[in-house]
């Protein structure tokens, strides 16, 4: 009887350690892809590689155009779908409940979630640039990103909604509020950090994404300043694929992809990390 | 008394509801050009032969499409990539739920947070650049860049993915079932494989769902890390050439409108179709499970 005890407890262990393994395994590839950039990248990071533009048919300068462009595209699409997705966790919060329409729009969004970044890259490119006329442009690239970054600013806001306590609502209409003004005075201000929280994921993701912008908003180089949101820009995703796979001069641009692809992590991870601190700050508080 | 006040109140929740409106109206719209940019390929070339036709030349005269290749290809990493992604994701999920001390869990979540953040650009870069040649001499292969080196990037994509959904299900086992069970007798072990996994099971399926579906539509991994040979894969080590890097690598040449053009929008349609499929089965698995638990 002991042994078969013994038995179980061993098994345990075992299977624990297996788990323990697996976890170590996600924090390994973390880790890993990290330092391999750094390693790489720190030696090719300067303050002329950031504020440079490419020189010499892109074999030697800086990525400065790259940095702007992805900026760009990112902080426009937020200002697009950052509006869009609170009013839209609004409605689906605070108005309409389990009514039909509802669920027909929570269909949507979490499809929408689901549709492969390059199938809205075909999208963009036949509706906006195409359709819309907009042509490969800045426009038509942050829009396809707002269109992309949308359903996780509904998804991270209606959650921020879920966690205002009832009793501020009902206090707010005891008081005679409408359900208008109680919603942009007392739930709206409580929500907000937990919704910017959900703003900075889609900032991070629409940085990193490639696929979508690949035919609506990017080119590899070009001589033009940014002056209109109907110019196209250049990309750091996109630049360190183009660099990667189709250069001309693949082996002699390697550390400018390195130092691309810190920089792009570097901004995205960065994001993401004020991101978490936000949230557990938001959790400490109110726990409290 | 008038009613101003309240038509104003009407009227917001009018516009809002328009607003929110907005994501379906982009999913159809998604849909419709899809479809409409896609279809007018199969004037050209018949329903049959373009799913199993076995060449895909689009630029050749006469050109063919026939993406069986590349349907065969995307479901092979999809499902390499899912041999590892999936038991890796639930044992991360049950590790952070079932056994990891509260302060180690603290760490360790936002870091897989952190892992699904990372962009698939450099992801791919990463198994072009480092893991590519490295299995290239390990093994001895022609290529580094294949279906296998593919599939493992793209499991480290998804399983994020996998591992916070399953990690949601099984946070939502009541802890009353896991105490019943250490009460009678068993090990910890034993509660969470016989008790604890069985009572999230739904969710979990939801969990791979979720993460296949990641996995088949991710686009910049299969594109700098497959290879790009549009053939039949024989071995786990052959280049292949997967639906996503095929209207990634060749819209840039299509000419507009074109028939290539509409063969790589009728793809996107397949494409689309595929995760749409993946992730209304997942929906439907979460739908019927908080049924049940109600």
């Amino acid at each position: 009887m002991p042994d078969f005890m013994k038995m179980r407890r061993m098994r345990e262990n075992l299977m624990f350690s297996m788990l323990r393994l697996a976890a170590l395994v996600n924090v390994f590839a973390l880790f890993s892809v990290c330092a391999f950039l750094v390693w790489n990248g720190l030696s090719a990071l300067s303050w002329d590689f950031l504020t440079e533009v490419p020189r010499n048919s892109m074999t030697e300068g800086g990525i400065l155009p790259c940095i702007t462009g992805t900026t760009l595209l990112a902080l426009g699409s937020l200002a697009v779908s950052f509006p869009l997705g609170v009013a839209s966790a609004v409605y689906m919060h605070e108005y309409a409940g389990g009514s039909p329409f509802a669920r027909y729009i929570r269909l949507g969004v979490n499809n929408l979630a689901g549709v492969p970044s390059i199938v809205f890259g075909l999208f963009g490119m036949s509706f906006f640039v195409i359709a819309c006329g907009f042509g490969i442009s800045l426009l038509s690239g942050l829009l396809t990103l707002a269109v992309l970054t949308l359903p996780i600013i509904i998804g991270t806001s209606e959650e921020a909604l879920r966690q205002v306590p009832v009793t501020l609502r009902e206090a707010s209409f005891a008081l005679g509020a409408t359900q208008s003004r109680t919603i942009m005075s007392v739930v709206l201000p409580a929500a907000l950090p937990g919704m910017l929280t959900g703003g900075i994921l889609g900032l991070s993701r629409a940085a990193g994404e490639t696929a979508a912008i690949m035919f609506t908003g990017v080119v590899f180089f070009s001589r033009q300043e940014v002056d209109s949101i109907f110019s196209p820009v250049m990309a750091l995703s996109n630049h360190i694929y183009v660099l990667a796979s189709s250069g001309t001069e693949i082996d002699k641009t390697r550390p400018l992809q390195y130092g691309t692809a810190l920089v792009l992590v570097l901004l995205v991870l960065g994001m993401n990390f004020v991101a978490v601190v936000l949230r557990d700050h938001l959790q400490k508080r109110r726990g409290q | 008394m008038n009613n101003a006040p309240a038509r104003r109140e009407v009227l917001i929740r009018r516009i809002l509801a328009g607003v929110a409106g907005c994501s379906l109206l982009f999913l159809t719209l998604i849909m419709l050009f899809l479809f409409m940019e896609g279809l007018p390929v199969f004037a050209v070339v018949s329903v049959s032969d373009f799913f199993s036709g076995m060449y895909w030349y689009p630029t050749a005269q006469p050109p063919e499409f026939g993406i069986f290749p590349l349907l065969v290809a995307s479901c092979a990493v999809t499902l390499a990539a899912s041999s590892l992604a999936v038991p890796l994701g639930i044992m991360t999920a049950v590790w952070l739920t079932e056994i990891a001390h509260p302060t180690l869990r603290r760490v360790c979540k936002p870091l897989i947070e952190l892992l699904a953040a990372l962009p698939s650009v450099v992801i791919g870069f990463f198994g072009m650049v480092v893991v590519a040649p490295l299995l290239q001499d390990l093994l001895d292969l022609d290529t580094g860049l294949n279906l296998f080196t593919a599939g493992l990037m793209l499991a480290f994509m998804s399983v994020p993915t996998i591992c916070s959904v399953a990690e949601d299900a099984l946070h939502a086992v009541p802890s009353s079932l896991r105490a019943a069970s250490l009460a009678l007798g068993a090990t910890r072990w034993e509660t969470t494989v016989r008790v604890v996994v069985p009572a999230a099971f739904s969710g979990i399926g939801t969990a791979c769902m979720l993460g296949m579906s990641r996995s088949i539509g991710e686009t910049m991994v299969v594109l700098m890390a497959a290879g790009g040979a549009g053939i039949l894969p024989r071995s786990l080590f052959d280049p292949v050439r997967p639906i996503p890097s095929v209207i990634a690598a060749e819209m840039a040449e299509a000419s507009f409108r074109g028939e290539h053009y509409h063969a790589l929008f009728a793809i996107g349609i397949v494409l689309f179709l595929f995760t749409l499929a993946f992730n209304l089965v997942a929906q439907y698995i979460s739908e019927k499970n908080r049924r049940v638990l109600r």
